[in-house]
């Protein structure tokens, strides 16, 4: 689809380009006469190829893990190629004109009076005019498909004063305010809702998610568990419900695509359908304090079975000892299998001093 | 034009005390925010260095992760508010009257004022650094910004409310000078496209800056007070100051980009010997981006508390600015097309200008896309992204208008052959530097971390050698500009054959700049138009100190 988007884009901005460049090569700017129309078809040709490949073929990307992110990358892949091509463009008038009208020894003359050409003008006006609104139209697209434009998403938020009424109390945002707060239909938060296709459905699975400093927390409100890995089943539409502690932190998933930032005292969402099974790292990329670089944890895409015995197993390990996400957090920290993490393990872990000295930050704000 | 004949006098007068002193000479003042605003890109230029030195290695092993969040608030502080912003009021001060035939700015009490806010703001956030310098990044969002180090905090909204009014003051004076001192025969469109870029800047310096004012007056009550303004803890709301944040700096983006632009479309048409292609297009662009850039802030909050059809608003906004700037761009090569180029250090930059800006134009498409800047939104692409546009284009910009206007301020002749291996130098440090960032992004390496994922080790070595070749790269910037400006060769009057009124007094110009009212004979930028006799005998060193006695 994004190939056949891009390339039928190509096709109709070929018109306007070998136009200019006989603009610039016939009418104006070139006094010998070069066979302009052969020349702009072999550069038009090749450029709307390299641009074609490159936009389809960069690598830039990680592996795609759900509908959106295969949607994203197309959309990102179709603004690659018409970068391409600008960038060709751009980059190759330099080098031509640095070649091609350099001052010559001893030439000691003006260049050509040529100030200005309306037409030209008005076409290379028009052409990005041409170009954003394009890009604008399939972006708003993907954006509505990936529930962006849901109105139980984006209209129905609270207001900071209405989540504290309803969960603050007068101890501040402790975490059974946040979760008692958020949990009405009808008035969900700020990020990504339902699919078109999802619309006014519930989701199959829903989670509460925390952000503090400095790790998540993952709490599946049907059965009671908290985690601090995000374990969900493949091809179920899940909904994650976020928050945060204490300052803001957003909640990324690079091979989903899909970010939204954890407000304190506001609630924000995420809804989205894994589609590949595997083991995806979850990113804070909102800054939240010195340890934010290792404000990490795991999502682990599984078959129904396995999620349905990993949830069994943490029913029963968490039936004699209900934890809470503070607790969560210093596990956390401290199985972390990461290399990278293990310096600051020590250090990050969440002690019970940490954990006191949070509750006095909040303590001493109000 | 032709150039009333100046004595070279004048400049006897002046002495190198008088650049220490409350002097209210525009041309004394530009200088001073000129060579300031120098001192302060060296140190935010080391502060890089170590943040780069640091993120050679995925651990976090040079400095502590406190530390690390201080060297890169304040690394983006100072090059925002004390490098890139001044350096812009350095040549609107000094080019400005200069550029209309005034004697001086409409206001030299309040210019010397407005600069010497600067130093005293400076040094006050240099100094958070005894106190632990502020760790909340340069946008310094609360909650976050309210629980890491008071004293820094304050200092550094102290800091910015002292540089905010200095360029408040500054922008008041470019708007009245441009608008009520040109020359008789000087029409707005017949006045140098610097001055049209000037009087955007200076609008959107009037209308947002007094807004990150308030946003920090009120953040300053909650760290300081104990009020709520934004504190979510006492019913505040954190997203207010970020669109308060955000309303003056996106158009910060184009305060420090369109001075440089506009002096692109002063060096470009000099050194290529051809008019500005479409002068009316190129000058109008100003004004729009500059109304453009008002509306667009919240594309900087895509995935924080937004509702998705704001979204969609400002990604449409945010799209349309591609437009005027496009225009620029393929202006500038329009005006390059037929000319005939003369590869000197000012038009090196000028073209490395449009090239690398390009690179950071089309990323700002990407992620004024939505869905796009959802993914990418506060990780190494954005980072990869704003550099582009503030170094590939304002830096480069920077070098590139001192470069030309050296023999101008100095009356002496830089070294053209340092320029270049400068200028190439600079070139590809910048590319190494920032261009392997965009992959690190879209990867998925978040930024503002002081470790990160090994995997990402290559590629961050790989941008922090490029770091390596832009410190290198100073070195002969300002070997070249300290001896040139001490024992150069004395430069002509107009080196370059420039047609601005800048290029008709004296090099330097006299202490009231012309010592007879200068006369428009030709548009500023009448290249090729017949008539003109310019010398070109720039290019050898030798012949231009032949020319610079004969003037004498």
């Amino acid at each position: 689809m994004t190939l056949k988007f891009a390339s039928t884009a190509i096709f109709y901005s070929y018109p306007f380009y070998s136009l200019i460049s006989n603009l610039l090569l016939k009418q104006t700017l070139n006094p010998v006469n070069i066979p302009s129309n052969i020349l702009t078809l072999v550069a038009g040709i090749l450029l709307t190829a390299v641009s074609l490949w490159y936009g389809q073929n960069h690598g830039l990307l990680p592996v795609q893990a759900s509908e959106q992110a295969a949607q994203v990358d197309g959309l990102f892949n179709m603004m690659m190629t018409i970068a391409t091509g600008l960038f060709i463009i751009v980059q190759g008038c330099l080098i031509f004109v640095a070649i091609k009208y350099r001052r010559r020894a001893g030439d000691n003359s003006d260049g050509s009076p040529n100030n200005g050409n309306i037409p030209l003008e008005i076409f290379w006006t028009a052409i990005p005019a041409a170009i954003v609104l394009m890009i604008s139209i399939y972006s708003f697209e993907v954006y509505t498909q990936m529930g962006g434009l849901d109105p139980m998403a984006s209209m129905g938020h609270k207001t900071p004063s209405q989540v504290l009424a309803q969960g603050g109390e007068s101890t501040g945002m402790n975490m059974e305010g946040m979760v008692a707060m958020d949990a009405q239909r009808g008035s969900i938060a700020l990020g990504l809702g339902a699919t078109p296709a999802n619309e006014n459905k519930p989701p199959a699975v829903l989670i509460k998610v925390l952000g503090l400093q400095y790790a998540w927390t993952f709490t599946y409100p049907e059965t009671g568990i908290v985690s601090g890995e995000l374990h969900l089943p493949i091809g179920e539409d899940a909904q994650l419900d976020i928050a945060a502690q204490d300052v803001l932190h957003a909640f990324w998933l690079p091979e989903f695509r899909i970010k939204q930032d954890a407000i304190p005292g506001r609630e924000t969402e995420l809804r989205f359908t894994p589609n590949r099974l595997g083991e995806y790292p979850v990113i804070c990329a909102e800054l939240c304090g010195a340890y934010h670089g290792v404000m990490v944890t795991k999502l682990y895409v599984e078959t129904p079975e396995q999620y349905q015995s990993w949830i069994e197993a943490q029913q029963v390990a968490q039936a004699a000892e209900p934890r809470t996400p503070q607790q969560v957090a210093v596990d956390v920290s401290k199985l972390s299998s990461n290399q990278y993490l293990q310096p600051y393990a020590q250090e990050l872990g969440i002690t019970p001093e940490m954990l006191q000295h949070m509750d006095h930050h909040q303590h001493h704000d109000q | 034009m032709t150039a009333p004949t100046a004595t070279a006098h004048h400049h006897e007068e002046r002495l190198w005390w008088h650049f220490f002193t409350f002097s209210t000479d525009h041309k004394v003042i530009g200088i001073q925010y000129l060579v300031t605003s120098f001192l302060f890109y060296f140190i935010g230029g080391s502060l890089a260095g170590v943040i780069r030195t640091e993120l050679a290695t995925p651990a976090s092993d040079v400095v502590s992760p406190e530390l690390y969040n201080q060297l890169f608030t304040v690394h983006a502080t100072v090059m925002i508010f004390l490098w890139i912003v001044p350096a812009g009021a350095a040549f609107g001060n000094y080019l400005i009257p200069l550029m209309i035939g005034a004697k001086d700015m409409a206001f030299p009490v309040l210019n010397a004022i407005a600069f010497w806010l600067i130093p005293p703001g400076g040094i006050l956030l240099m100094s958070s650094f005894l106190v632990g310098a502020p760790q909340a990044g340069w946008t310094s969002y609360p909650p976050l910004s309210l629980l890491t180090g008071k004293p820094g905090e304050f200092i550094w909204i102290l800091s910015l409310l002292m540089l905010g009014t200095s360029s408040i003051l500054g922008a008041i004076n470019f708007m009245v000078t441009i608008w009520k001192m040109r020359i008789p025969r000087m029409d707005i469109h017949s006045m140098p496209l610097f001055c049209w870029a000037m009087i955007a800047t200076s609008a959107l310096i009037l209308l947002s800056t007094p807004v990150l004012a308030g946003a920090l007056i009120l953040l300053a009550f909650d760290l300081m007070a104990g009020t709520s303004f934004f504190n979510p803890a006492g019913g505040g709301d954190p997203i207010v100051y970020q669109h308060m944040f955000w309303f003056y700096s996106h158009p910060a983006v184009y305060i420090m980009i369109l001075p440089f632009f506009g002096a692109l479309s002063e060096i470009l048409p000099v050194h290529a010997r051809k008019p500005i292609f479409g002068y009316r297009a190129i000058a109008y662009s100003s004004l729009i981006i500059s109304f453009l850039g008002l509306i667009v802030w919240a594309h900087h909050m895509f995935t924080s508390g937004v509702p998705g059809w704001l979204r969609m608003f400002f990604m449409i906004t945010t799209m349309i600015i591609a437009v005027p700037t496009g225009i620029k761009i393929f202006g500038w090569l329009g005006t390059l097309w037929g000319g005939k180029i003369s590869f000197t250090t000012p038009m090196l930059f000028g073209m490395g200008l449009i090239s690398a800006f390009l690179i950071g134009g089309l990323t700002g498409v990407m992620v004024a896309s939505v869905p796009f800047d959802i993914h990418v939104h506060d990780t190494y692409f954005i980072v990869a992204h704003l550099h582009y546009v503030l170094f590939g284009g304002s830096v480069l910009g920077i070098f590139a208008a001192t470069y030309h206007w050296f023999p101008k301020m100095t009356g002496r002749m830089y070294n053209e052959f340092w320029g270049r291996v400068h200028f190439a130098l600079t070139f590809i440090g910048l590319n190494l530097t920032f261009m392997p960032m965009h992959e690190l992004g879209l990867l998925g390496m978040n930024r503002r971390v002081a470790m990160y994922d090994p995997q990402f080790q290559n590629l961050n070595l790989l941008c922090s050698f490029g770091t390596l070749l832009l410190a290198i790269s100073t070195f002969p910037f300002v070997i070249n500009m300290v001896w040139s400006w001490l024992k150069g060769p004395q430069a002509a009057n107009n080196p370059w054959g420039g047609l601005t009124l800048e290029w008709q007094t004296s090099s330097p110009p006299s202490i009231e700049n012309f010592d007879e009212l200068p006369v428009m004979t030709s548009g500023p930028y009448d290249y090729g138009l017949g008539g003109k006799k310019a010398d070109f005998s720039f290019l050898k060193p030798k012949q231009r100190v032949m020319a610079a006695s004969a003037e004498k």
